[in-house]
């Protein structure tokens, strides 16, 4: 008998259906891997095994049977016996998934005391064993500590310590590890493998990254609109995909693609950028804090630079500086050609990773697009808005949408409208922080196109700010690997990607989850 | 955390010092005074002259900045001078006041919580929507009744044609019931709207769902888990409706006929008594700041992220 099968599941959201009928097993101790992009369902089927569906979300048809049990017949009360001793979850975004006010060692101990196990005493000392067993340092004072003391990686092993804490036969892990650093990322999966060896614990792993999914899933369930695309064993899926659409993911996927270097023509039109010893200090409290610590680059023009590093590297506060939305505490920001003041932005824009929160929801996509035209007085009425009708054909975006809001259009989509408004004023520079960070891997693969092809039709030079490794990798002509503040490293992407020489960068580049094809 | 204090306590004397000065000056500057209002009546018999005699026996004949400085100098030692219209020391007539009305207030504060709490709560842990929707709709209407219309209404229902309260006589909880009502509804309104909201918005986070996770119930997240987040919001509300307390114990004490500071108010300003509603004044201001520097402290307790700011 398998431990999960679900059968011809459905759900849907206010009638608009979600999740369309689709059915697969979770044999015990085996690694399911549920992966689709946004709106695939996949996270939808998650919540619907937990009975925790979102409010407006019902299940409409299908069964879920847990052992010989069948959830979807179960009354809440039942279902809550249910989670947390044979069912736990790991949630997916561990910056938020902790009660602020409450302290780690309460929320741990809160399982055992919902289901009864144990005494005060037994509690405290089952919550420091946990602790240590996550891999968290000094058990004792970590349980005295509040969620906003601990790290991201920190707070996702106390997630997963609550979801393991009474043994449970099956563990739902919710993009466990998306928020999180790539070098932190490879712990926290290999510290759920290492659970799932010791208590012979079944995994499903919802997931949008194929990388991840390939390297840590027994079989792979592949989602999208709703239902199963494909679904088999995980190397066969890999090596021989069925449906096109898996083939389209594994060939999108950025860590998976072999594609050549860039590399930069010699003889270029000299530097477009040029960092020299830039200091930023931060006022925090008593002592200043050094966020970026004397660091130099050059970005060719016409070319790509990207900054690397993990969060709370110094990386998107060199971006902002280099923008001139902050001022530096010492060293210089040269940008030739660039004007003074105002007219500093005619040649420096900036595109940001969430494009729906820098988007006006109340302007229309033209007005978006038009509206650095309108602040530098370029052109009349007429101009301006043939200026917009080219800059909308420029990305790729149809016609029609020029008079719609930013809600009506896709995450994509939505980017694309970001890229036009900065190109709108006909800058030189353009500085990308993060800028493809949330978009599923089709569509990151068709903005990281669209970035290439406007570089070469437009002479434009890029700084990329990127966590994201393979990302870097298919962009970027030089990159500066950045660590606490400090380039670590530096070089063209294929010096760095073949011949690493920092430690901090084979980390790195070690920790890229990537299967054997 | 000490230095914190402190700061907060400089602000504190700061607001009570420019509440008692902008108080004082305002009342320097009222048209008429209470000197003509007491001594005018005819059946005194007294001369327009006799009048200004009395007038420079009270004000000593000294110059505005100096009787500023004087009132401002017996305020910090505690005495705040002789009521003009009964000749008895202020300080007299508001200790005689004050219970009355610290108990009105501070039940009718605590019931006011209470209404809140439960309309919040119900709200929060309703899955009916038209359940929600009703419950939700009472704050508005209890903004929108005004406080001496309520009062009498509850005396028409409960006292005449119930009979359930009676109107003289009665014993001290009887006479207190429907002026702690009356009081209550208007100021549990804004803290129910703010606690309601709160709610919501910490229902909708991230960490709600892992503790369902764990097999929590929902009265067990609602109220573990929900209910000391979305306090500190409410709380910043309770704090400021605390000096509507005062303004509403005015209305209340004179429909209800209660003694207590809003009654000492009223006869004051019918009188012009100008100490005695410079007392109130800097009075209310005292209180209404002491209870948000309460506020102030309370708030590292309840969420520990704040701690570090502060320290």
């Amino acid at each position: 008998m398998s431990l999960l099968d679900i059968r011809d599941l459905a759900v849907s959201y206010g009638g608009r259906p979600a999740v369309r009928g689709i059915s697969f097993r979770v044999e015990p101790k085996e690694v399911v891997a549920l992966v689709g992009e946004s709106g695939s369902g996949k996270s939808t089927t998650a919540h619907a095994v937990m009975g925790l569906l979102p409010p407006g979300g019902t299940v409409d048809g299908g069964r879920i049977l847990l052992g010989d049990a069948d959830l979807t017949s179960w009354s809440s009360r039942r279902m809550e016996s249910v989670r947390g001793t044979r069912i736990g979850l790991v949630p997916q975004d561990p910056a938020n998934s902790l009660n602020p006010v409450k302290t780690i060692g309460a929320q741990i101990g809160e399982v055992f005391r919902l289901h009864g196990r144990g005494d005060r005493r037994t509690i405290r000392r089952r919550v420091v064993e946990l602790l240590a067993r996550v891999g968290l340092s000094d058990p004792e004072t970590r349980a005295r500590q509040y969620p906003h003391e601990l790290s991201g990686g920190m707070r996702q092993r106390v997630l997963i310590a609550i979801a393991i804490a009474l043994e449970p036969q099956l563990i739902i892990a919710d993009e466990p590890t998306s928020a999180l650093d790539v070098t932190v990322q490879r712990r926290i999966l290999d510290l759920i493998d290492d659970l799932r060896a010791e208590f012979g614990t079944a995994v499903l792993l919802v997931t949008h990254d194929l990388g991840v999914a390939a390297a840590r899933s027994d079989r792979l369930v592949v989602m999208k609109d709703g239902l199963v695309e494909e679904e088999g064993p995980t190397s066969a899926v890999i090596a021989d995909p069925r449906a096109g659409y898996t083939a389209r993911l594994l060939d999108d996927a950025p860590a998976l693609s072999a594609r050549d270097f860039r590399t930069a023509e010699p003889g270029g039109r000299g530097p477009a950028v040029v960092v020299r010893d830039l200091v930023k200090e931060f006022r925090t409290g008593r002592r200043p804090f050094r966020a970026v610590d004397g660091v130099s680059f050059e970005v060719a023009a016409g070319t790509t630079h990207a900054l690397v590093g993990e969060s709370g590297s110094g990386k998107t506060t060199t971006a902002r500086t280099v923008a001139r939305f902050a001022e530096p505490t010492s060293g210089t920001v040269e940008i030739p050609g660039a004007g003074p003041g105002r007219l500093f932005r005619r040649h420096v824009q900036l595109v940001y990773q969430n494009p729906y929160g820098s988007l006006d929801p109340r302007q229309s996509i033209a007005e978006i697009v038009e509206e650095p035209l309108r602040n530098f007085r370029l052109g009349d009425r007429a101009a301006r808005r043939t200026r917009v009708t080219e800059l909308l054909e420029r990305v790729a975006l149809p016609r029609d949408v020029a008079g719609r809001r930013p809600r009506e259009l896709s995450g994509g989509q939505r980017q694309r409208v970001a890229i036009a408004r900065a190109l709108a004023a006909g800058p030189e520079v353009l500085v990308l922080d993060e800028a493809v960070s949330a978009l599923d891997v089709t569509v990151q693969a068709q903005i990281l196109d669209l970035l290439e092809r406007l570089q070469r039709d437009l002479g434009l030079t890029y700084l990329f700010i990127s966590h994201d490794l393979a990302v870097v990798r298919q962009i970027s002509h030089t990159i500066s690997v950045m660590s606490e503040g400090r380039i670590v490293e530096s070089g063209t992407t294929r010096q760095v990607f073949t011949d690493p020489c920092h430690p901090y960068t084979r980390e790195l580049l070690a920790a890229i989850p990537e299967p054997v094809r | 955390m000490a230095r914190y204090l402190l700061r907060r306590a400089g602000q504190a004397a700061f607001v009570l010092w420019a509440a008692f000065t902008v108080a004082y000056v305002l009342l320097q500057l009222l048209p008429g005074d209470s000197i003509l209002i007491k001594f005018q009546n005819p059946e005194l018999g007294l001369s327009p002259r006799q009048i200004e005699e009395i007038r420079a026996y009270y004000d000593g004949g000294a110059s505005p900045l100096e009787s500023y400085a004087t009132t401002l100098l017996g305020f910090l030692r505690g005495g705040f001078g002789y009521s003009i219209d009964t000749g008895t020391p202020v300080v007299e007539r508001l200790a005689e006041a004050l219970p009355a009305t610290a108990v009105l207030a501070g039940s009718g504060f605590l019931l006011a919580v209470l209404i809140a709490v439960v309309i919040a709560f119900a709200a929060g842990h309703s899955r009916t929507s038209w359940v929600r929707d009703a419950l939700l709709a009472v704050p508005s209407l209890f903004v929108s009744v005004p406080v001496f219309w309520l009062g009498i209404l509850l005396i028409q229902v409960f006292s005449f044609r119930l009979g359930l309260v009676p109107v003289i006589g009665g014993s001290a909880l009887q006479q207190l019931v429907l002026p702690v009502l009356t009081l209550a509804v208007p100021i549990a309104a804004p803290i129910a709207q703010v606690l309601a909201r709160s709610v919501d918005r910490v229902q909708a986070q991230a960490f709600v769902p892992v503790v369902a996770a764990k097999g929590a119930s929902r009265w067990w997240i609602l109220w573990r888990h929900v209910a000391r987040n979305a306090a500190l919001p409410a709380l910043t509300v309770a704090g400021v409706t605390f000096g509507e307390l005062i303004a509403g114990s005015v209305v209340t004490e004179t429909v209800f006929g209660r003694n207590g500071i809003g009654r000492l108010t009223e006869q004051a300003v019918n009188a012009q008594d100008t100490p005695v509603m410079l007392a109130v004044v800097v009075l209310a201001a005292a209180v209404f700041v002491l209870v948000n520097l309460a506020v102030d402290v309370l708030f590292p307790v309840l969420d520990p992220r704040l701690r570090a700011v502060t320290g």
